[in-house]
């Protein structure tokens, strides 16, 4: 497991860029109560995949079906995203799991 | 007429052109839903319910079906049974099942007003004498009327398959729970110097659109149906009414006609699939027609809501902790906005310690739907009356204590991600150095109040298409139906990047067939989203007219630059060539063109609004009347300038109505008591003095203009900023919407009353 | 159920004969029984001016009158306001101050606003919204309107006369 808060983990040769999902505040039981999370993954898919991997049971608060719960917005770097679990997650990334806000006025 | 702000870099846009459809509305030509008619149309109306709270025992239809005239009559058992799940439709989140339970009530109703069967006549009057007859038994049951009582242990259940997903399979009538934690707030507490804690509670508003719901639907025996309404999402009725009626979205096509006022409102559906199924029934296109009444009574307002807010600064003006419950009324169905509440409720600054609940709880009213900016403006109002309070105790203004504490670019999101370039800080400055902030205000009973707002503004997926016709003129489609004006600057877009004057420009609001999906006029994105598709299809047009000048002059492309309205050789070789004159020559080079673009808009800028209020208030009345008002807006690139304004003065005028006089009155049986707009007292042109703008430009990183979305934010301020001034008019702190006379009274006499036994003592 | 009353009218300066039951309102037989769709209906109990016509010289809502009511009356509605080549002061002025958004409103101001210039030529500020504070609008409050009227009731002083005015 890695530490809270962490981003990029130092190993022999230097940094390796890890994304980091921000964990809702009403599932950070499933995580220990950490909010930020260091994660594996170039897609949302397969970041979700790797926070199910550390902590059982937390894909399915995020997943419907195999695709993102219509009632979640993701934001990638501060910006919302369409794409779902297919869109592409930075090295780098921030990654938040928001209410979606419902379309309209 | 006002000068144009055209900072010079454009030609078009940031001037003021009469726009294009003005003409039809001025002359009263223009088509809204209510003005369609159709050979051997029939007319329809809705019985509904009069109860709050009941179960539906028994629906007799015989003597109404018996009326001449009546040619069919439908109840909730004709619509299809709809999953109970949320999904994705267009882009909004739905649930099917709640949605058609709205549409016609299936075992229960809700509301006062809750739809039950729907009827179709030859004339409306027949139609409503045929509703009068419909015998419905009902089993009254206790109404639930507010988040307190809908909350308390032992409440009626409203939704008995209602679950949440930390209770359990407890029966609830809370639908959801969100929550946003940051840092440590015991600790930031422990740290204030000062802290204020106060209870609010705002009433529940309607957007108050001045037309009211229509549809008429036609269904053709092959299967094929059209709608004919006033909506602000043609593709979102499509897919609504498509689940709703079970049946294919490919089998409808919706016409969207003038829109008279949405807010939010008409986002959703509610006569729609009505329409198409009484038409299917009795072979005859059929019109439904809301009164004020039903509007009132049945269709989306706002949520009312009850907000706890904690606040802590230290003396330096600093803001280090903030607690926040909150409850929203979602009415009859789950969904109110208080996502979105809890999300902007302190947005505007950066706090390092915060935790916030936020409720969604169902309550016997009409189902909620958006209105403009949803749950920003009740949020908004708690904390920016706290704010003041707290700018105060650390002795600085008011503006100042939001600047110290305001966001910028990189700073944190209530929800964490980091803000791009913003216009907070410029937002707040402009009002500082406004005339009317600077001017003094003196007189009794003469209060001056500031707050701000914040709304994210959304991007979502829009198309567009621009075609070159024959003489170089050029039209551009959209599917965005047009609720401010934004077809003006469709065209003004338009004509920029075509180097024409915008006259040679006409923009077109598009049917379900006619142009490729868009979502819904709302969120504040149509001038950003569709204003993005449109740019990008112009440009492609360009691309396409660059490729045939190419083959006029026999050169490559890239040998080619457009600039100025014309093509131009780069070589110097040739006499550029304008669009007028390679018109000519399309037939004969390849054939018309047609520019095309879709997007899923991405670079969504959020928008600040500052509202500076002077009021004055009657100490023998309580009238709170309005001196002087003034409201500085982000709006990133200002397209038309005259519709910005617009924007921002509606919105602060719905606003001041919140803050004022709106409210809906139930008594205790759960019956609506004001349902026309005597009672529903929104303001008139006798209540506002002339709205100041300042229009700021921050532009918006994401898109090629630079354009933010301005639709929304300005509704945010206005209550608070009321609130604020009538403190330092009469030192009454008031904390519940709407500030009315009777509620100000109250206070205002509550306050002489110890004021007078305070000097009485000290006798 | 009575039958149907013919009533004879001028609208928009023209003599018309209609057709109507004695329950249509004034505003129903505009719009549904002559095709004048031009007056809206916002509220149908005279709070929202939306459907504001004017009758023998007076603005009212349409939706308070019935059509047998109207027998030898002179009526205007939005759609006899401008020439047959040139819009009304007050259009104009609308178009030109960004005056409307979504429009629904503006019919019904333009008559209130056009019987207010008949009988005040030169209102003030107050005047002009204290006569307007039948119609409700919902989308622009009010700002702009208001700074249309004033700039019409200019033009029309300057004019000399209102042409719709001696044709209706």
């Amino acid at each position: 497991m890695l530490p809270d808060g962490a981003g990029p983990i130092r190993s022999g040769s230097g940094f390796f860029p890890m994304p980091t999902a921000i964990i809702p505040a009403l599932l950070r039981k499933l995580t220990a109560g950490r909010e930020r999370v260091a994660v594996k993954g170039g897609t949302v898919r397969e970041i979700v995949a790797d926070l199910e991997r550390q902590f059982p049971g937390l894909a399915n608060h995020l997943l419907d079906a195999g695709e993102i719960k219509p009632s979640i917005a993701i934001s990638i770097d501060g910006e919302i995203v369409p794409g779902g679990v297919l869109e592409p997650v930075g090295e780098n990334s921030e990654v938040h799991f928001l209410p979606a806000l419902s379309g309209g006025a | 007429m006002a000068a144009a702000t055209n900072n010079g870099h454009f030609k078009v846009i940031g001037t003021r052109p009469i726009r294009h459809d003005g003409i039809d509305k001025v002359m009263g030509r223009a088509k809204y839903g209510a003005d369609y008619a159709f050979p051997g149309m029939l007319h329809g109306k809705l019985l509904r319910s009069p109860h709050a709270h009941a179960r539906i025992k028994s629906i007799n239809l015989t003597k109404a079906l018996a009326l001449p005239g009546v040619k069919a009559i439908i109840t909730g058992k004709d619509l299809p049974k709809a999953e109970n799940k949320l999904e994705q439709s267009g882009e909004m989140t739905v649930n099917p099942y709640y949605l058609s339970m709205n549409i016609l009530a299936h075992d229960k109703v809700l509301y006062d007003g809750h739809a039950i069967a729907a009827v179709a006549a030859t004339n409306p009057h027949i139609a409503e004498e045929a509703v009068r007859l419909i015998e419905v038994e009902y089993e009254v049951l206790p109404p639930v009327m507010t988040v307190d009582a809908a909350m308390k242990p032992g409440a009626p259940i409203l939704l008995h398959d209602l679950r949440n997903k930390e209770e359990g399979n407890k029966e609830t009538n809370v639908a959801q729970h969100h929550q946003f934690k940051r840092g440590d707030i015991e600790a930031g507490f422990k740290s204030a110097d000062f802290i204020i804690e106060r209870e609010f509670n705002t009433a529940m508003v309607h957007q108050g659109y001045i037309e009211p719901h229509n549809a008429v639907g036609i269904y053709n025996t092959d299967g094929q149906a059209t709608i004919y309404c006033s909506t602000q999402g043609a593709f979102d009725v499509r897919s609504l009414s498509a689940q709703v009626l079970g049946i294919a979205v490919g089998k409808i096509k919706v016409v969207p006609a003038e829109i008279g006022g949405g807010f939010g409102g008409k986002t959703t559906i509610y006569l729609e699939p009505l329409s198409v199924l009484l038409s299917k029934m009795t072979g005859a296109p059929v019109k439904l027609v809301m009164t004020r009444g039903e509007v009132l009574r049945a269709t989306g307002p706002t949520s009312g809501s009850k907000i706890k807010v904690k606040m802590g600064a230290t003396k330096d003006g600093t803001i280090v902790a903030a607690q926040v419950w909150m409850a929203y009324e979602a009415g009859a169905y789950p969904g109110s906005p208080v996502g979105a509440g809890a999300m902007c409720i302190i947005a505007p600054y950066t706090i390092e310690n915060l935790q916030i609940d936020g409720y969604d709880v169902v309550v016997n009213r009409p189902k909620t739907a958006a209105y403009r900016a949803p749950g920003a403006t009740n949020a908004a109002f708690a904390s920016e009356t706290i704010i003041d309070e707290l700018a105060d105790k650390c002795g600085m203004d008011p503006l100042d204590f939001r600047l110290k504490n305001g966001v910028k670019e990189g700073s944190a999101q209530v929800v964490g991600p980091p803000f791009k370039r913003i216009g907070f800080v410029e937002t707040c400055e402009a009002i500082k150095n406004s005339e009317h902030y600077k001017s003094k205000l003196t007189g009794k009973n003469r209060g001056r109040g500031v707050a701000t707002g914040f709304w994210f503004n959304a991007g979502m997926q829009s198309s567009a298409t621009v075609n070159i016709h024959t003489d170089g003129t050029a039209s551009v489609v959209t599917g965005s139906t047009d609720i401010g004006g934004s077809r003006a600057a469709m065209a003004m877009i338009t004509a920029e990047v075509l180097g024409l004057p915008v006259t040679d420009v006409r923009p077109l609001v598009a049917d379900t067939d006619s142009i490729g999906h868009t979502d819904v006029t709302g969120g504040s994105r149509v001038t950003f989203a569709t204003g993005m598709a449109v740019y990008e299809a112009a440009q492609d047009a360009i691309k396409q007219l660059t490729e045939r000048a190419a083959k006029v002059w026999e050169i490559k492309p890239d040998q080619i630059e457009f600039r100025d309205g014309a093509f131009h050789s780069k070589a110097g070789d040739k006499p550029p060539m304008a669009i007028k004159e390679l018109a000519k020559r399309l037939a004969r080079t390849g054939g018309p063109i047609t520019g095309r673009a879709s997007v899923n808009a991405r670079g969504v800028g959020p928008g600040f609004a500052a509202t500076l209020v002077d009021v004055e208030v009657d100490p023998d009345t309580a009238k709170v009347k309005l001196l002087r008002c003034t409201i500085a807006q982000d709006a990133g690139r200002a397209i038309h300038p005259s519709y910005v304004e617009g924007q921002m003065q509606g919105g602060t005028a719905q606003g001041l109505g919140w803050a004022l006089n709106e409210e809906y009155f139930y008594d205790d049986k759960g019956t609506l008591r004001n349902t026309g707009l005597l009672d529903y007292r929104m303001p008139t042109c006798l209540d506002l003095p002339m709205i100041e703008t300042i229009i700021v430009e921050v532009p918006n990183p994401g898109h090629p203009l630079g354009v933010r979305g301005v639709g929304e934010v300005s509704i945010v301020p206005p209550p608070a900023a009321v609130a604020n001034a009538i403190f330092h008019a009469v030192g009454i702190r008031m904390m519940e919407t709407p500030m009315s006379p009777p509620k100000l009274m109250k206070e205002m006499l509550k306050k002489r009353a110890a004021e007078n036994a305070q000097s009485a003592a000290a006798d | 159920m009575s039958r149907k009353t013919l009533v004879d009218a001028i609208v928009n300066g023209e003599p018309t004969e209609f057709l109507c039951e004695p329950r249509q309102s004034l505003l129903e037989c505009l719009r549904d029984v002559l095709e004048l769709t031009g007056s809206k209906e916002g509220c149908l109990t005279g709070d929202c001016g939306a459907c504001t016509v004017m009758i023998d010289g007076r603005a009212v809502c349409s939706c308070l009158v019935f059509g047998p009511e109207v027998q030898g009356k002179r009526i205007t509605t939005v759609e006899g306001l401008a020439d047959a080549t040139r819009l009304h002061a007050l259009q104009q002025q609308f178009l030109e101050h960004a005056s409307l958004q979504c429009g629904i409103c503006t019919p019904g101001f333009l008559m209130s606003a056009k019987a207010l210039l008949e009988r005040n030529p030169n209102p003030t500020e107050p005047e002009i919204r204290y006569a307007l504070a039948g119609n409700l609008c919902r989308c622009t409050g009010y700002d702009k309107i208001v700074r249309a009227v004033t700039d019409a009731a200019k033009t029309l002083r300057e004019d000399g006369h209102d042409r719709a005015a001696a044709r209706s």
